[in-house]
This record gives C-alpha cells, sequence and structure tokens, in this order.
C-alpha cells in the first residue's frame, strides 16, 4: 500500500475516535430531547462543569474561594487533602444528578408547554448561568484531569501495523480507552431503555406526554431521571476530553461540535448520534487533509456544519430522524 | 388618569392604523426624538458613546433585523455574527476601493451584500425547519468566520490579519477614525437607527409583516391561502440581513474602528443578538429596542457596581456577570416569555383604565 | 325537481341562477403509500351553487378538497378549473386562481390580530412590492386602506366587529371559525371550500353559521364546496350533495336523490348481511 494511502487509513481511524467522542455528547442531547423536546444547548457547560467539578472534588479545591477571598480578603484555595479517583467521579455524579433536579424544580416545571423554542432559549440561558457559575465556584484557569487513565501513544498497535505494512499507526491509549468507554455506555443505556420500567416510561413520555401522564407516569420524574444520564454523560464526556486537552472553557465548546452530528443523525435517535458522530469525525478529518491544505486549513471549524447542512437539504430529518408528515 | 384614549376618535382606518394611535404616546415619541436628536448630542461625551449609546444604537439596528427574521418570520437564526461581519468587510472593502463615496451609501451597500449572502444561507430554510434550521445557521456562523480569516484578500493582506477603517465624513464631519467627535459617532449611529426603525415598522405593519407572521404562525395555512413560501422566507432573510449587515458595517466603521472577524464577529455576538430579542420580545419593534438597551447597560451597570464601587477583580466580575445575564434569561422566560415589550404593554393596559379599572 | 341540469346555466327554486361548471373533476385516484384515498371519483362544481360532499369518516372527504385546493397531488386524474386544465400547481398558485378555503381543525394565525387575520385574506390582491412597502407613503398604504375597507365589510356582514383587535389565540372556538370563514371571504374566491364549517358547535352557532353560507351565496354569488356532517344542515343548505365512502363515489344529485338513493342508505344505516 502507498504512503498516502496508509496516512489516510490512519487519519480516518484518528477520526473516527474523535467521531466516538462527538457521538458521546450527542447521546446526551438526543436523550433530553427524546424525553422532553427540548434541545438543550447547555450540555457542554454541563460536560465542562461535570469535570470541573470532579476536578476540584479530586484536589480538595474550596469551593468559591476566589470569591471569599475577594470579598473578605483571605487567602484560602484548598482543603488539605487529596480524594481517590473513583470518589471524586461519584461526587462529581452526584453532584449533576442534583443539578438535574435543580434544572426540573426551578426552570422546567414553570415551563412546560411553552413553545420549543422558548425552552430553547431558557437552556442557552442556563448554559450562561453555569458557565459563570462554575467559574465563580472553581475558577476559570485550565486545570489537568488525571483519573488515572491510559496516555500517550500506543506501542502495541504501532508495533503491529509497522510489522504488517511497514507503516506504523499512531493511535493515542486515551482515544482507544475512550472509544471502548463511550461504546460501553451506548450499550447500557440502550439496554437499560428498551428492558428497563423507566426505560419503557421514558419512552413513552418521548412519545406523548399527555398520554403518559394520563397512565400514571410522572413526568416530572422521568425529567429528573433523564437530565441526571445526560449529566452523566456529561460528565463522562467530560472526564475524556478533560484527560485529552484539559479542563477550561473550550471545553464546553464540544457542544457545538455535537450539533452537527445531531442534525445528520436526527434529533431523536440514538443509532443516528453514533453514526453522525462518526461520519463526522472520518468526514472531518479526511477532508482537513485532503483539501484543507489547498484552502488555508483550520476547515473542521466549519466542514461539520457544511456537510450536515448540504445533507439535510435533500434529507430534512436527518439520517434517523423521524418523517415529518404536514397534515392540515 | 391622564394616560386614556377617551375622546380620542378615530375618523378614518389611516387614523386607525398609525403606529400609536393614542394622543400621548405620539407626543412621548415626538418628546424622545427630539431629546435624542436635539439635547442629547450636546451633552455627551467619549464614555457613555463608546460604553451605551453607539452600541445601543447598533445593536438595536442588529436586533430590529433578528427580530424580523425570528420574532416574525419565525426563523431562528444563530448566525447574525456571521453576516455582521459580511456587513463590516463589505463596508471595509467599499471604504478603501471607493474613498470618494460617501460612507453613508457604503454601509447601506454593506447591508445590501449581506442580503444577498444571507439569502444564499436562507436558502436551505425552505426544506429545513425548527431546531434544524437554528443549528444549520450556524454553519454561515462558522464558515463566514472562517472565510473572512483565511482568506487575505478580504483584509486587504495586512499583516494583523485585521481590517482598520481609515478616516471618513459626512457633511464635514469626520464619523470614522480615532479623530471622530464624540457627538458625531453619536448621531451617525442614531439617524441609521431611526431610519431603519421606521423601514422595520412599514415592512412588518403591513402585508409583507403579515405573510411573514402566517409563515411564523403556520406555514402551510399560510401557503394554502396564497402565500409563497419561497418568497416570504427569503424576503425576511434579505431583509433581516440587510439589517444585520448594516449594523456590521456601522459597528466595526463607526465603532469598534478595528476588527477581527473571530473576536468582533463571533457566535457569542449571535447569542448576544438573540438574547436581545428574547429579553425584549419577539415580533416587536418595541421589544428589538428595550433588548438592546437592557443587554447594553446591565453589564455596564454590574461593572460600575462589582469592580468600580465594590472593589472586585474583573475576572470575578465577569463570571457573575455570566450568571445573572443566564439567570435573568431564564427568569424572563419563566415570568413573561414575550418579554419587555409585553411587560410595557401591560403597564399600559392597566394605565389606561387607571386609577378606576372597574 | 324539474330542472334540466344539463343545461349551461339554470334558475333554482328559490330564484338563484346558478351557472356553468366551475370546476370539474375527473376521474381522480389519490394514494398514500398503498393506501387509497380516494379511487377513480369525478365530479363538477357550478357556478354560484352549494355544492355538499358527505360520507362517514374515512370517506376520504379532507383528501379530496386537499386535492382542489392544491395540497394533494392526485397520481391520476385531472382538475379542470374554468374549462382549463390545471397544470401541476403549488397550493399558492391555485389561492391564486380565486380559491379560498377553511380547514377542519382552525387553521388561523395565532400571534396576529382578528383584524390582520383577515387582511391576510386579502394578500392575493395586493401588489405593492417589498421597497414600496419599506416607504409605506404611497402605493403600499393606499393599497393597505382600501384593502382594510373590503375587510371591514366582510367584518360587518359577519358581526365581528366587536373582536377586530383581539389576538386570535384568545378567542373561542365558536368565534375562531368565524374570523377564519371571514378571511376565505376576505379573498372575494370564485370557489370557497369549507371543511366542516358547523363542526363542533352548538345549535345555535351552526343555525348562525348556515346563514352566513347562504348569506354569502345569496349576496356575493359565492360558488361554496363543502363538507359537513350534520345531514339536517347538509339537506337544506346545498344545491347538489356529493356522496363518499371508503373513497369512492356512492351518489351524487339534488338532496332528494341522494336521500333515497339505496347505496347511501346502506352506507349511512349499514346492511344487513344475510
Amino acid at each position: 500500500m502507498s504512503e498516502q494511502l496508509l496516512f489516510a487509513a490512519e487519519v480516518t481511524l484518528n477520526g473516527l475516535m474523535a467521531g466516538v467522542l462527538y457521538a458521546l455528547v450527542a447521546l446526551g442531547f438526543v436523550l433530553i430531547f427524546k424525553a422532553s423536546g427540548i434541545f438543550n444547548y447547555a450540555q457542554g457547560v454541563m460536560a465542562l462543569f461535570a469535570a470541573m467539578t470532579l476536578v476540584g472534588v479530586q484536589q480538595g479545591q474550596i469551593p468559591f474561594s476566589h470569591l471569599i477571598n475577594a470579598i473578605f480578603g483571605t487567602e484560602i484555595h484548598h482543603f488539605p487533602w487529596h480524594v481517590p479517583s473513583i470518589i471524586a467521579i461519584i461526587a462529581a455524579a452526584g453532584v449533576m444528578v442534583g443539578f438535574a433536579w435543580i434544572v426540573e424544580r426551578y426552570i422546567l416545571k414553570h415551563l412546560v408547554g411553552q413553545p420549543d423554542i422558548i425552552l430553547f432559549m431558557a437552556t442557552i440561558g442556563l448554559a450562561y448561568f453555569m458557565e459563570g457559575f462554575g467559574d465563580l465556584m472553581w475558577g476559570s484557569e485550565l486545570k489537568t484531569l488525571d483519573v488515572g487513565l491510559p496516555q500517550g501513544l500506543n506501542e502495541t498497535v504501532l508495533d503491529a501495523t509497522d510489522k504488517l505494512f511497514g507503516y506504523g499507526f499512531f493511535l493515542d491509549n486515551l482515544d482507544i480507552v475512550a472509544t471502548l468507554i463511550a461504546a460501553l455506555l451506548v450499550a447500557a443505556l440502550t439496554i437499560f431503555s428498551q428492558y428497563s420500567k423507566q426505560g419503557r416510561a421514558l419512552r413513552a413520555v418521548a412519545d406523548d406526554h399527555s398520554a403518559a401522564l394520563s397512565v400514571g407516569i410522572s413526568l416530572r420524574f422521568i425529567w429528573v431521571l433523564v437530565w441526571s444520564i445526560a449529566g452523566f454523560v456529561a460528565l463522562v464526556a467530560g472526564i475524556m476530553w478533560g484527560a485529552k486537552s484539559g479542563v477550561q472553557f473550550s471545553l464546553s465548546l464540544i457542544a457545538l461540535k455535537a450539533l452537527p452530528v445531531l442534525m445528520l443523525g436526527g434529533f431523536t435517535s440514538i443509532p443516528g448520534a453514533i453514526i453522525g458522530g462518526l461520519i463526522i469525525g472520518v468526514g472531518e478529518q479526511l477532508f482537513e487533509f485532503a483539501i484543507g491544505p489547498l484552502i488555508g486549513g483550520a476547515t473542521q471549524n466549519w466542514f461539520a456544519y457544511v456537510l450536515a447542512l448540504i445533507f439535510l437539504v435533500f434529507r430534512p430529518q436527518g439520517l434517523f430522524g423521524e418523517k415529518i408528515i404536514e397534515r392540515v | 388618569m391622564f394616560y386614556r384614549e377617551a375622546g380620542d376618535f378615530k375618523t378614518s382606518y389611516k387614523d386607525d392604523n398609525q403606529t400609536f394611535p393614542i394622543r400621548l404616546d405620539r407626543a412621548g415619541y415626538w418628546v424622545a426624538l427630539a431629546v435624542a436628536f436635539l439635547i442629547i448630542p450636546f451633552f455627551v461625551n467619549d464614555y457613555w458613546v463608546n460604553a451605551v449609546f453607539a452600541p445601543f444604537f447598533i445593536y438595536a439596528i442588529a436586533a430590529l433585523g433578528l427580530n424580523i427574521l425570528t420574532g416574525y418570520a419565525g426563523q431562528v437564526s444563530l448566525g447574525t455574527g456571521g453576516f455582521m461581519a459580511v456587513g463590516a468587510y463589505a463596508c471595509y472593502k467599499l471604504m478603501v476601493a471607493f474613498p470618494e463615496v460617501s460612507i453613508v451609501f457604503h454601509v447601506l451597500i454593506a447591508g445590501g451584500i449581506t442580503a444577498v449572502v444571507g439569502v444564499a444561507f436562507g436558502l436551505p430554510s425552505l426544506r429545513i425547519k425548527g431546531f434544524y434550521l437554528a443549528v444549520a445557521t450556524l454553519a454561515s456562523q462558522f464558515f463566514l468566520v472562517w472565510l473572512f480569516n483565511k482568506v487575505p484578500w478580504f483584509y486587504n493582506y495586512s499583516a494583523s490579519g485585521q481590517i482598520n477603517a481609515p478616516e471618513r465624513s459626512v457633511l464635514g464631519v469626520i464619523v470614522t477614525g480615532p479623530n471622530t467627535d464624540a457627538w458625531a459617532k453619536y448621531l451617525i449611529c442614531l439617524v441609521f437607527l431611526v431610519g431603519l426603525a421606521w423601514v422595520a415598522r412599514n415592512l412588518t405593519r403591513g402585508m409583507m409583516g403579515r405573510k411573514w407572521m402566517g409563515i411564523r404562525d403556520m406555514d402551510i395555512a399560510a401557503e394554502i391561502i396564497g402565500v409563497n413560501p419561497l418568497m416570504a422566507k427569503m424576503t425576511a432573510f434579505a431583509a433581516s440581513s440587510f439589517f444585520v449587515g448594516v449594523a456590521g458595517a456601522l459597528f466595526f466603521s463607526v465603532y469598534l474602528g478595528a476588527a477581527e472577524a473571530g473576536e468582533s464577529f463571533g457566535i457569542t455576538k449571535s447569542f448576544l443578538i438573540l438574547f436581545m430579542i428574547i429579553i425584549g420580545g419577539l415580533g416587536s419593534i418595541f421589544g428589538s429596542f428595550a433588548g438592546a438597551a437592557f443587554m447594553v447597560l446591565m453589564p455596564v451597570l454590574l461593572k460600575n457596581v462589582l469592580v468600580g464601587m465594590m472593589g472586585w477583580p474583573t475576572d470575578l466580575a465577569a463570571h457573575l456577570e455570566f450568571m445573572i445575564v443566564g439567570g435573568l434569561i431564564v427568569f424572563f422566560l419563566i415570568v413573561e416569555p414575550h418579554g419587555l415589550a409585553q411587560l410595557w404593554r401591560l403597564t399600559k393596559d392597566k394605565l389606561r383604565l387607571w386609577p378606576f379599572p372597574h | 325537481m324539474s330542472l334540466d341540469m344539463n343545461a349551461d346555466s339554470y334558475v333554482t327554486a328559490d330564484g338563484r341562477t346558478i351557472g356553468p361548471v366551475v370546476m370539474d373533476l375527473k376521474n381522480i385516484t389519490l394514494r398514500f403509500g398503498g393506501v387509497v384515498a380516494i379511487k377513480d371519483i369525478s365530479f363538477d362544481i357550478r357556478e354560484g351553487e352549494i355544492r355538499a360532499i358527505i360520507g362517514p369518516n374515512g370517506a376520504g372527504k379532507s383528501s379530496m378538497l386537499n386535492v382542489i385546493s392544491g395540497f394533494y397531488k392526485p397520481q391520476e386524474g385531472e382538475v379542470w378549473f374554468r374549462g382549463t386544465k390545471r397544470p401541476p400547481m403549488k397550493p399558492f398558485q391555485v389561492a391564486r386562481q380565486g380559491l379560498a378555503r377553511t380547514f377542519q381543525n382552525i387553521a388561523l394565525f395565532d400571534g396576529m390580530t382578528v383584524l390582520d387575520n383577515i387582511m391576510t385574506g386579502r394578500l392575493n390582491h395586493m401588489t405593492a412590492n417589498m421597497f414600496q412597502q419599506a416607504i409605506w407613503k404611497g402605493k403600499a398604504e393606499k393599497e393597505e386602506l382600501a384593502n382594510r375597507e373590503v375587510c371591514e365589510k366582510v367584518i360587518d356582514f359577519l358581526e365581528i366587529q366587536h373582536i377586530r383587535k383581539t389576538p386570535v389565540g384568545r378567542l373561542p372556538y365558536g368565534l375562531k371559525k368565524r374570523v377564519e370563514l371571514a378571511r376565505a371571504l376576505a379573498a372575494e374566491p370564485s370557489l370557497l371550500l369549507l371543511d366542516e364549517p358547523m363542526a363542533g358547535m352548538n345549535v345555535e352557532e351552526k343555525e348562525d353559521m348556515s346563514r352566513f353560507i347562504l348569506d354569502m351565496n345569496d349576496e356575493f354569488g359565492t360558488t361554496i364546496a363543502l363538507i359537513e356532517h350534520d345531514m339536517g344542515v347538509v339537506m337544506d343548505l346545498s344545491d347538489r350533495v356529493v356522496v363518499m365512502d371508503y373513497g369512492k363515489k356512492i351518489g351524487d344529485g339534488t338532496p332528494e336523490e341522494v336521500r333515497n338513493n339505496q347505496d347511501v342508505i346502506d352506507a349511512y344505516l349499514g346492511v344487513a348481511h344475510d
């Protein structure tokens, strides 16, 4: 095989792995959209907030220390302890559940029955609020996240491919682990929604709110549940991305990467989110590899969107979205 | 008691159709215009123009534009920042290429160019609806900003990648560049705002506005009673983009003086304008003004209080500002989804009957 | 009745002139995937008459109306309007030919006032372009005022003056139905399609609505095609009736003829299978 082709194959593999992470974020969107019809723009900030909380707890940061210092002129920063990763993860998950409850109690409950666009705006407001709140609570500086995931190059793959093709593939250990975890999470979610009682209730709510209410499903419980799951998905995504490139504001921008994935896959489809994520992950890497140098590079900023846009013109409901039937 | 409509009879449909049907409103409108044109210009200084008036006027134009598209025609757009960038870069290229032509024309033509670009990016709206469209408009946002960053022709190959507004004047008064007087900056923005607000009102009060609202409220029914959806949506995109383009041109040439696409016209700008029309009121001209004023004034106020009076570090104040903006948006949506304009209407309705509400 | 219905025009018992055929539907077949909604149906609508389409639920009546108004494209058959075959058209183009309609589940623009809703009915009569509207003074304003007068006439006719400036979303059901009728009437259509104009109304409201329909037909000479379930109303109002069942036409003629048609009686009362 020629050098170029092998290189392209490597790019594709890396794209696939990035795609899995996009899919993971998109999954959070799909879950909430299916269950409550809300397009949750705050999903990215939720990932950031979850990752920040995780790091903060792990390192024993004092919440709001900057604020306290500014007001009282003190100089406090950390508790004198470090918390083991696993406990920190559980604590962060707990915070996300609490967050889900607060969102339901103080926002969603009051917005039932409003047009979709209003709910969407509310989540943008929520995103702003959380961003400010997270920065105020944990500080806005770049943090490193280390929960013991393997880092660095995967030697096995490098050696194996080198022997096979005479060209070693550079794959990141972290990417491989992330792919595995994401796959596990997706499988677990699918099983949950297909076979558990809550999962069935969730699908009923997704289909028709009032019908679900009338057979005795508690809408509020389902919403808290689904926002908690979305919070947990955000935490996983936050850990992956945080471990890769640090925890800071830019992490919340992965939400913007997930949006074209949603358009491509359809807002209501879990398999759509996954396949959409893979297509976009691979597509943008290959496009940047093949066309990028000719037109100035950094095409990842928009390629996914333009691809999704063109695709939607031909299939407005996305790959797996429900077909929109118009009637009068 | 004083604010009433009793005795204010309409004897023709023309009277009934006017913008301010109540006499006191009409008087208030003329007084506000007189104060804005004849009194404030003599007292404004650089701080007030740069911190309050210029951004308020320019954002109000952009908010009017987005409100036409989103509030009246029902097409949610997250690409406002990108279209402002088109206006800004078009204006820059025109200013440099035709220095002898008045800047007023440059700004208007820049609006026209933005309208064309807006229509091009609006075409998918025929097939794509709702959230899919909202997300699709992000494509224009990211693509346009990337384009202006990557193609050096747009910034005339300047080393910094920035565009800088050369000095231009209107009727002998300098309005762009570092030597501009505060009052000149103030007035040129005000003139554009008042003119465009009048146009926006005209477009939305007549059949054009009704077609847009028809598409917004029930697109299939609108098509069956005779609205051509292609024309209605494209005119909405064109009109909206024109406003946004003019706002972008003014933002760059008069207000900033120098701009870089990613920094000045990024996605945060799109959200900012969107917040303005949500908080102000979707589908309301007054709401565009109110929302723009609110979003411009609130950070200034917060900064003055937190940094100026309480001595907080600026970054903490910025975080708190984010929280407050976000919190307020959620609060507004819960309390009054129709925004400040609706609150204003309700207050006026109460006032009409006051002090004898029964 | 001893009327020659094949003649170009004839005069009814109550003295109205029924003109030549305006709309002629020839062998219409409409399928949704494998489901046949309308099967080879032909009938015509004459100028100045009130034509009713009746049939049990799911008979394909609304689909028929949607074919006429251009929202559904039939797989087979031809639609002839005023003597020419209608080429494939978008619904808004059909509306421009002078068709107006109301909807089974009210399709008003909830965010607009009653007056604005009715004014939308005039949109095919207003030609000011975007720039003229932006300037307002001149053509746009003149046009607006002239058409406002037409709308005010319709408002007077349907007795909804008091709610002129009320947002439609706040109105009760019965009034919404009336506003929708006003919007359709404001278009001064040459053919008006009413999809269950009396659905969900009480007896009084039905009487009002019947009166409006008759008056419309009488005063403005509007040709009306309507779908209705209430047999009494249909028999009283209409000049001719088409009966549909399972997508097929099972009867067509004056109310008398239809009432005595065995197929129709079977469809409505059921047949004993023995």
